[in-house]
């Protein structure tokens, strides 16, 4: 499955890149299954993902938990808690 | 029922955008405005400027939909939601909510509800720039608390049904 990942903030720094359009492997299901395997990408992957219980998801632009099932995704974006307001 | 949700990196003017809530109209008995400003010092030092980035699309369409609720939680006459993005300066604006209503009541939840889930649902995040340099603002557990709170179902409703 191809799909375009999006990246915001201080993971957006550590990975070194804003976007990417990726294939991932189809034993990939989930968010954080899809977060492990980027992890074991490369050193900068590692370290973006290294806390990944506080890296938040979201899928087509809505949020999303760490279970949600990633098929059928045309963009998926991992950035740290939002600090708007 | 006018709704309008900005995101700019220019400054804005906000009387001006309050008072259009009003221009023309005598129905509205109630006009919430909050501003939220950027402050010249983070953790007692002082700051240069703050960055923020946004998820351009996800951040309109979060709080558009966020929008949509409050209208549909309380009887609001018009609702303008402003965030800017970029680089802010120490005392300019960063974020206005603006709510007109009947009476009151309605007003301000609105517009604490908005700000409570902009803090943590809008997908911006800021970075402080200070002279010894540049970091990410943490998320406060403070802020979860307060948009935690509008998740229940409101208590007269409740208690109606």
């Amino acid at each position: 499955m191809t799909v375009k990942l999006r990246y915001f903030a201080w993971v957006r720094e550590r990975i070194g890149k804003p976007e990417e359009t990726i294939e991932i492997p189809p034993d990939i299901a989930t968010v954080s299954q899809l977060m492990a395997w980027l992890a074991s990408r490369g050193e900068e992957y590692a370290y973006a993902f290294k806390d990944a219980k506080v890296i938040r998801a979201a899928i087509d632009q809505r949020h999303v938990r760490a279970d949600a099932a990633i098929e059928g995704a045309g963009e998926i974006a991992f950035f740290p808690p939002m600090t708007g307001g | 029922m006018k709704a309008t949700v900005r995101l700019q990196r220019e400054p804005f003017d906000a009387a001006m955008v309050a008072a259009d809530l009003t221009h023309g109209r005598s129905d509205v008995g109630a006009l919430v405005t909050f501003t939220g400003v950027c402050r010249g010092d983070e953790d007692g030092a002082p700051i240069v400027a703050l960055t923020l980035e946004h998820y351009p699309g996800m951040a309109e369409s979060e709080i558009e939909r966020h929008v949509a609720e409050a209208i549909e939680r309380w009887p609001l006459l018009g609702v303008t939601v402003i965030h800017r993005y970029g680089r802010i300066l120490p005392g300019e604006n960063i974020v206005l909510v603006a709510t007109a209503s009947s009476h009151r009541e309605a007003a301000f939840s609105a517009a604490e509800f908005l700000m409570d889930y902009l803090k943590t649902r809008a997908p911006f995040w800021k970075r402080v720039e200070k002279a010894g340099g540049k970091s990410w603002i943490e998320a406060r557990t403070i802020d979860d608390a307060a948009a935690e709170r509008w998740s229940a179902p409101p208590r007269g409703r409740e208690a109606a049904e």
